[in-house]
């Protein structure tokens, strides 16, 4: 109970200080709201004012953003939960549940708190790494205010761009959990998913997908979000799995898949949910989606084959787990490329992902000695690289790729590595940090006791399976 | 009378239920066991990970006789349960002292 305590006390002193600016901020925002309630994300909005009129929504488009934020929900619950329940032991399957939906529930409500303000605001002097406070509490926002899209003079409501977002740093958070489960103290978690959020998740999408912001200025391609998602993602739980150290009985005692049922399930609502994550990005209803769209399941397929066959020759057996992992990792691949690159090359793209990642959760992972309990590193991590540098290859017109303004392969992998570089070490040193920190106050890890019980009763109180 | 444990392949177990009551066994009781003897156990291999599964499941029997019947119980489990192949399993014999059907209070043989 009083560790418990600790770790709210903990949560709330990290928002006050940033609350007692909110009264501050909320005000005049509100009033410029009023005034012209058009855009304020990622791309050049429209001068208000001006003789043009105020652009109105598209109703496909807005029936398609809400769509796209249903289907990146059910890719956090139940589809990441159940792809990550079924790989713990019975003994830990609440647990993974339970994190999955609290960060869920948990990012949501800081996404409106200040999240969404920081992630897509005008930072002025900051601009390059950081929003601002303007829309704290989602000041000023009306069904009647807009969010710019990629064509000129397009807009949809702000609030669904706004809610299809919040998913994205819901699912990213959430995603970290695979690299901690069956060890990780749940009061840690939430404090941990508080801090990097708002350390590591929110400048990140800032400096990717913001006007001003330091990556995006550059010319860095990330379609729907392989460095902000999942390179993030994965150099987190990397992060994580290194300073909680291995599970108690790894190497030695058997850990298998509980029920990989329930992973063959998650990942097909991943990939179902998917086609919002990554057809949802392009922020409209056109052939932009489509093309996002059938990539989703090209590179998917390939990957999923890739990872089949490279299997079935390496180790002798084609897997359930395998098909699914090659699954994941082809949309972790394809994520930052969906909409950029044609479709040939997106099915290179997740063939390459597929064995790559094999060999990261296989070669890399035992030559490195971690305990990354899910392999989201191997998976998220190395899929993401292999993503954020392969869409600076296939985005060539030349290969079939849409194009770039003054594109050239060189210059625009250098463009990528930069982004994949930036991503892993900003979030390898925040992630690293928040482990630290909290580990040194309130503890990261469950006693072994705790572990070696199962934290679904230990941590939970209850437990998934009674005979 | 006599108790005979067998161990046996969980598949097996419909022929040798039906090749006991063929003569005459009125009971038997079934268990899911695991264990291990020559037949080797296999490999599993997830993502990086291999277990070497030792414990292979198998269905243990058990069944109190009459020591006359003896030779053609074990005769009966002997040829159902057999495919040839190592881990067909064991029969185990043992003696039985005594014997009480709980509803009437009968004992020795005739609670058999």
């Amino acid at each position: 109970m009083k560790k418990l305590f600790a770790s709210l006390g903990l949560m709330f002193a990290l928002l006050s200080p940033s609350m007692g600016f909110a009264q501050d901020a909320a005000a005049p925002a509100e009033a410029v709201a009023v005034e012209a309630p058009v855009a304020a994300a990622p791309a050049e909005a429209p001068a208000a004012g001006a003789a043009a009129p105020v652009p109105v929504p598209d109703k496909g488009d807005t029936a398609w953003m809400m769509v796209s934020t249903l289907l990146v929900i059910l890719m956090i619950v139940p589809g990441v939960a159940l792809f990550y329940g079924g790989l713990v032991r019975a003994k830990n399957m609440l647990s993974v549940l339970t994190q999955v939906m609290a960060i869920f529930c948990l990012i949501a409500i800081l996404w409106a708190v200040y999240g969404y303000s920081l992630a897509f605001g005008d930072g002025g002097s900051l601009n390059w790494m950081i929003g601002d406070l303007s829309k704290m509490f989602l000041a000023g926002i009306t069904g009647d205010s807009t969010a710019a899209t990629f064509t000129d003079g397009v807009v949809i409501p702000e609030l669904s761009f706004v809610a299809f977002q919040l998913t994205f740093a819901a699912i990213t958070t959430a995603l970290i959990v695979g690299g901690l489960a069956e060890r990780v103290k749940f009061s840690a978690l939430m404090v941990f998913s508080v801090l990097w959020f708002t350390f590591a998740y929110l400048p990140m999408a800032h400096m990717v997908w913001a006007t001003g912001g330091f990556l995006f200025e550059k010319g860095d391609l990330d379609f729907a979000g392989g460095t902000v998602v999942h390179i993030n993602s994965g150099v987190a739980a990397l992060m994580g799995a290194l300073v909680l150290g291995k599970r108690v009985g790894y190497g030695r005692d058997a850990m298998p898949p509980h029920s990989l049922p329930f992973t063959m399930i998650g990942a097909s609502l991943l990939w179902v949910g998917w086609f919002g994550f990554n057809a949802g990005s392009n922020l409209e209803a056109t052939g932009g989606a489509a093309l996002a769209f059938i990539n989703t399941i090209l590179a998917t397929a390939a990957a999923g084959l890739a990872w089949m066959f490279a299997e079935w020759t390496l180790r002798g057996k084609p897997s359930m787990l395998g098909i699914a992992s090659g699954v994941v990792a082809g949309l972790v691949a394809i994520t930052p490329a969906a909409g950029l690159v044609g479709t040939m090359g997106a099915i290179v793209l997740g063939a390459v992902a597929g064995v790559v990642c094999l060999w990261g959760v296989t070669g890399l992972k035992k030559a490195l000695g971690y305990d990354d309990s899910l392999d989201v590193f191997g998976i998220h991590g190395i899929g993401g690289i292999i993503g954020a540098i392969g869409t600076g290859i296939f985005v060539s017109p030349a290969l079939g790729g849409v194009g770039v303004d003054g594109y050239s392969m060189g210059g625009q992998i250098v463009t990528q590595a930069t982004g994949v570089l930036v991503t892993v070490v900003w979030s390898g040193v925040v992630s690293f940090t928040a482990f630290k920190l909290i580990d040194m106050t309130m503890g990261l890890r469950v006693s072994e006791e705790e572990e070696r019980e199962g934290l679904d009763t230990a941590s939970h109180g209850e437990r998934a399976y009674t005979v | 009378m006599k108790f005979v444990t067998a161990i046996i392949k969980p598949f097996k177990l419909d022929e040798v239920r039906e090749a006991l009551s063929a003569i005459g066994v009125t009971g038997l009781t079934v268990t899911e066991v695991k264990g291990f003897g020559r037949q080797k156990g296999h490999t599993e291999l997830y993502r990086g990970a291999e277990y070497v599964v030792d414990f292979l499941p198998k269905v243990k029997i058990e069944v109190a006789i009459k020591a006359e019947m003896l030779e053609r119980v074990i005769e009966a489990i002997e040829k159902a349960a057999n495919t040839g192949k190592i881990g067909d399993g064991k029969i185990f014999v043992t003696g039985l002292e005594q014997v009480v059907r709980i509803r009437t209070g009968e004992s020795g043989p005739d609670a058999l």
